[in-house]
């Protein structure tokens, strides 16, 4: 467990990134709270002869709320996501969830740039970004360009950004309605076995628009759309979750690994999916 | 000198001795990060070692080629086998009787196994040094079924089979194939088999305990320094039998033994992983020898896992046989035991599988027998004790499920089973069927007192509703009622037939007291969190009288340390808990006499008192033992040495019985297997409670560890012999936040043969607590259909009971 030997550089600036970045291309990549990458370099599985980091780049940490959109800094970590009193009422999802990833040593470090830049399965962000419509911004040599996070993530740990960009911030539209974030796990410290990300939104008994997400059931988060759908028009009854759970079934594609085989986790999504959807229908 | 505390109990308070909960005298050290692991042992110019390990389970090795190594800056030297066999240490004894590579020596059998030996200034160089040297494998097929390794034509290990490539004998007798390690038979068959030919009601079961690992915080290492100059081997190591561990060094390495001083520091748990000799430890010391530096090994938490000693891993086949009433008759027991590619276990020598034979619990069951068959499979060695004696957590899981099972045949209830054929209290000393002699027990009293506490009928109707419930479908969460009672066998053991290597399985203490006063004692075995600083002062503090406080307890350097066996299977109080009582007897007896010359009267004249000896009837005319040792210094008395010293060892006359009764209940939501312990009550009886605290803090580790390997903690393996469960990822630790809250209790039955009646502690929570974890699941089922079912139960395979129950439709 002890990385190949690299270069470390702390750059002031993002141009100080990129050019590093344009320099090594492929042999250089940024870090921003390690407890994806170490791992991964730790065990010789990512080789990383040239090593960013970017605690020291200005303005990566901000949170900003508004009434209409909510911007969170790269460098923000999970822990800063469950601090903020703010985001926690314009956006509770985010609280929910982060409380849900890791421990608390984990998201003292890990933060959510690194979370959904990461294309690994397993993260829960990317899907709760999904779910939330955010968009991400990403900076490179070219200057500045946003891709939603429905069209960011192409398979395990290949997204849209490539890799001369980094990834500076998320935005996201401020959530309406009630919401859930729901995971089982084995443990503390595990990824999700099965995670759903809902948002909801209720007029008098009906539900008039919904969004879902799910995570760690495919090489990529899911975000289905059909499974929304079964739900808009509706006021939730038996018949519609199970519409929902079907339409989501339908899109993930689980593979068989410690936590379990395919069928489990079929079903586990099923039953995470209906428990989010009820909760968040019960906050709507 | 003055005494100050006047009351009688003051003086008994003031000792801290036996029965206070004394705080840990260790925390101090251990909560400011002041202890001293062998990771934090630093010596000038010290290099460290690291291995090239095997990424096949069973391959040959056609070469390894370590010129690019020895380019990578810092690395100094790349071991193989090819440089040991002059030394004749590419192979080394296993404590169970085989012999074990330290290097491949032209294949591998296990997925990690040592390959080669990097050695570098740093552990970084030796890392890149691995990464470098190139070894060219030709894979062979793998086994890893223990069942097909004993009809397989591949033969796993060619020093097993003659030029006619018949099996030849292993240590504990012939072999039935060339994979097949030993057959062990206890009790009787046929009178066995007759019994359950003929019996009312027979119930049969196979079940696997799965493999797991005992996984201590800290991992494995050494650091050997060889002086040249004068020719003496220090060997530093996370060793739980340190002076084992010397005398093992000195056959191999023709060093004699007055050569070798072997420490063992601080030790961040063993739990039987720390019991036996690794690759390691010797390369550690021929890499010393060979660069004339100090060398370090410290394992990674990945080689931790996938090499070093793993547990049970037994496949178990039962037959209990009872009468209509439910009278248990005879007990059948069929074990397939896979050890990986070499016999590792630790056991003592006549006892290939341990005390397995405990499998008649604490029932009186008449006729037994058991058989044992140990095979070699392309896995990791090992079969240790994981916080147990030697297979004693398999025996009880076993009996407690047949149990279960029998309940089930007998469609009674299980509870009520177990009362009817408990062991009477009367019966003690009871001789069970596979040979062990129960010292001493009172189970009626604790299964009262344990169903009683948790309201047992109360949680059987509550049960019961909610199967009702379900059925209607009002919930989809079901209950069970996790039951066990376990008899434990520890304290190995007597020397007549305890050996481990022909070493014989006594311990030892050693005592000095100061002129002023206080003392230090040095013992056999090792602490590795069980806090022996802290408890074997308090027996010496009732013993000998002197405070707690002011004694010493020194353990694990075999230059100070006498002889002893080390620590693991809850041997530390049974053995050398009786040494250091029985040292400070010898300690008081000439206290006695130095007291009795003091107050001018016969030594039969004064007797012991808390913390002086009075003279009789006449309690204003005392010593204390304060001025005893003063004068036992300083003052010329005629025909008495100075001095104030003694040893004992101790060879114990019999094992010791702890025993307890446990209840887990839980609740199981059937659609994610997700399981929720609400309650868990556990109630212990070691016979003599040293310290209270320390005792709850054995019992809730020990649940913890149960709870693991119950609900998830395994090693798995594809069918390549590929580890699955390398990490700490997908190897379940519980944290604070997985585990519930243990209620604790006890009654207590002392040992007649131990001199302060203690009978050990540590392990067994773990012992009684697996098959309590796991009776819940299965207790909740049982409604529903199920007989058995393996652990671990994961959400995954509880999910899949269920289904296979028809819970889902
Ligand atoms: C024990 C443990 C348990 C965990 N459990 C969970 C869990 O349950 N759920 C979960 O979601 N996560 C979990 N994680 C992962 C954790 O949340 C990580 O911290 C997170 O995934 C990555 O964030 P980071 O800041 O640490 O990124 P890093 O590890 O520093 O980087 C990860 C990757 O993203 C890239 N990257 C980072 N920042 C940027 C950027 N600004 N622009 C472009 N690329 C960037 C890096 O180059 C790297 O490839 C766990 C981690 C550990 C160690």
């Amino acid at each position: 467990m002890i990385p190949a030997a690299f270069e470390y550089y702390r750059p002031k600036d993002l141009s100080g990134v990129i050019s590093i970045l344009e320099e090594h291309g492929d042999d250089a990549r940024v870090i921003a709270g390690g407890h994806s990458l170490i791992p991964m370099m730790k065990l010789r599985m990512a080789d990383v002869p040239h090593l960013i980091d970017l605690q020291d780049i200005p303005g990566m940490s901000e949170i900003t709320v508004t009434a209409d959109a909510i911007t969170i800094g790269a460098m923000t970590t999970q822990h800063d996501i469950i601090d903020h009193d703010g985001l926690a009422t314009a956006a509770p999802i985010l609280r929910e969830a982060a409380l849900q990833i890791a421990d608390p040593q984990v998201r003292y470090m890990g933060t959510v740039g690194g979370n959904v830049a990461n294309g690994d399965p397993g993260n829960d962000m990317p899907g709760l970004m999904q779910c939330l419509n955010a968009t991400f911004t990403l900076v490179g040599p070219d200057g500045e360009r946003t891709v939603p996070a429905r069209e960011f993530y192409e398979a395990a740990y290949m997204t849209a950004r490539e890799d001369e960009e980094i990834l500076t911030a998320v935005t996201i539209p401020t959530p309406k309605g009630g919401y859930a974030y729901e995971k089982q796990k084995r443990k503390i410290g595990d990824y999700a076995t099965a995670a759903a990300a809902v948002q909801i939104i209720k007029d008098g008994d009906t539900c008039t628009a919904a969004s879902i997400a799910m995570t760690n059931l495919s090489d990529t988060p899911i975000w289905s759309e059909d499974a929304a759908a079964a739900l808009v028009g509706t006021s939730l009854d038996s018949v519609a979750l199970k519409a929902a759970v079907d339409a989501m079934l339908v899109d993930i594609d689980p593979s068989e690994d410690n936590r379990g085989p395919v069928a489990f986790k079929r079903h586990v999504a099923g039953v995470i999916l209906t428990r989010a959807i009820e909760r968040a229908w019960s906050r709507a | 000198m003055k005494d100050e505390i006047t009351s009688r109990d003051d003086r008994v308070a003031n000792l801290k001795g036996m029965g206070c909960s004394r705080k840990r005298v260790e925390d101090a050290r251990f909560t400011q990060g002041k202890g001293n692991y062998v990771d934090d042992i630093k010596l000038d110019g010290m290099l460290f070692g690291d291995f090239v390990r095997s990424p096949y389970a069973h391959a040959r090795i056609k070469s390894v080629n370590s010129e690019a190594a020895l380019k990578v800056p810092g690395v100094l030297a790349v071991l193989t086998a090819e440089d040991l066999a002059p030394l004749g240490l590419h192979w080394m004894p296993t404590l169970a009787g085989d012999k074990q590579m330290v290097l491949a020596d032209g294949k591998v059998l296990f997925q990690g196994q040592e390959v080669a030996f990097v050695v570098a200034e740093d552990r970084y160089a030796a890392a890149d040094g691995i990464e470098a040297v190139e070894v060219e494998y030709e894979e062979l097929p793998v086994i890893v079924d223990p069942f097909k390794s004993l009809e397989s034509d591949v033969v796993l290990r060619e020093d097993t089979v003659d030029e006619n490539g018949k099996a030849t004998d292993g240590a504990h007798g012939p072999r039935k194939h060339p994979n097949h390690i030993f057959t062990w038979e206890v009790g009787e068959k046929d009178a066995t088999e007759q019994v359950i030919d003929e019996a009312d009601v027979v119930a049969t079961e196979t079940m696997y305990y799965h493999r797991t690992h005992p996984c201590p915080l800290e991992t494995c290492g050494s650091v050997a320094s060889m002086d040249k100059v004068n020719g003496k081997l220090t060997l530093w190591g996370t060793f739980q039998a340190p002076h084992a561990i010397r005398t093992i060094v000195s056959l191999i390495s023709g060093l004699e033994e007055h050569n070798i001083r072997v420490i063992s520091p601080d030790i961040g748990g063993g739990f039987g992983n720390k019991v036996g000799a690794y690759p390691g430890y010797v390369c550690s010391v021929v890499a010393s020898i060979v660069t004339g530096r100090p060398v370090k090994w410290i394992e990674d938490r990945m080689d931790n896992l996938m090499t070093t000693a793993f547990a049970r891993d037994y496949w178990m086949t039962g037959k209990i046989s009872a009468t209509k009433e439910g009278k248990i008759t005879g007990l059948h027991c069929n074990v397939t035991a896979d050890h990986g590619g070499f016999d590792a276990c630790a056991d003592p020598t006549k006892f290939p599988a341990g005390f397995m034979n405990i499998c008649t619990g604490s029932y009186d069951i008449p006729t037994a027998y058991l058989a044992v068959d140990g095979v070699y499979t392309n896995k990791a060695p090992g079969g240790v004790s994981y916080r147990c004696s030697f297979r004693v957590t398999e025996a009880v899981y076993f009996i407690e499920r047949m149990i279960e099972v029998l309940a089930i045949e007998l469609n009674m209830d299980a509870a009520e089973l177990r009362r009817i054929n408990f062991i009477k209290k009367d019966q003690f000393p009871y001789q069970s069927a596979l040979g062990w002699e129960y010292d001493s027990g009172d189970y009626h009293t604790a299964w009262d007192k344990a169903l009683k506490t948790v309201d047992y009928d109360g949680l059987r109707a509550e049960q019961a509703e909610r199967v009702e419930a379900f059925k209607r479908g009002e919930t989809r969460k079901i209950m069970g009622i996790g039951l066990s009672f376990f008899t434990e066998i520890v304290g190995a053991g007597p020397v007549k037939n305890c050996d481990i290597l022909g070493l014989g399985m006594f311990d030892s203490c050693e005592i000095r007291i100061h002129p002023t006063g206080s003392a230090i004692a040095r013992l056999g075995t090792i602490s590795q969190g069980q806090g022996h600083a802290t408890t074997f002062a308090q027996i010496l503090a009732s013993e000998i009288g002197l405070p707690a406080d002011s004694i010493t307890v020194e353990e694990g350097d075999t230059d100070t340390a006498p002889y002893g066996l080390g620590t693991y299977g809850s041997r530390s109080t049974p053995v050398a808990g009786a040494a250091t009582a029985m040292a400070g007897r010898k300690i008081r007896a000439k206290a006695q006499m130095i007291a009795a010359y003091l107050l001018e009267v016969h030594d039969d004249d004064v007797e012991f008192d808390v913390d002086r000896f009075v003279v009789k009837g006449a309690p204003e005319r005392f010593k204390t033992m304060k001025e005893i040792a003063f004068a036992a210094y300083n003052q010329a008395i005629p025909g008495i040495e100075p001095g104030l010293e003694a040893v004992s060892y101790y060879d114990p006359p019999n094992m010791t019985y702890p025993f307890g009764a446990y209840i887990c209940v839980m609740d199981i939501d059937v659609d994610t297997g997700v399981t929720d312990i609400r309650r868990f009550y556990a109630l212990d009886d070691c016979g003599t409670r040293i310290n209270p605290m320390i005792i709850e803090g054995q019992v809730h580790g020990g649940l913890t560890e149960a709870l693991a390997v119950a609900l998830g903690q395994e090693i798995a393996y594809d069918d390549q012999g590929n580890v699955k469960t390398g990490t700490l990822m997908d190897f379940f630790l519980p944290t604070a936040w997985e585990v519930p809250n243990y209620e604790t209790d006890h009654t207590v039955t002392p040992s007649p043969h131990h001199p302060i009646g203690a009978k050990g502690v540590g392990e067994s929570p773990h012992v009684g607590g697996v098959p309590c974890f796991s009776n819940a699941v299965q207790d909740a089922f049982r409604p529903f259909g199920l007989r058995h079912t393996n652990m671990p139960h994961d959400h995954w395979r509880i999910w899949k009971t269920a289904n296979s129950l028809g819970m889902h439709d």
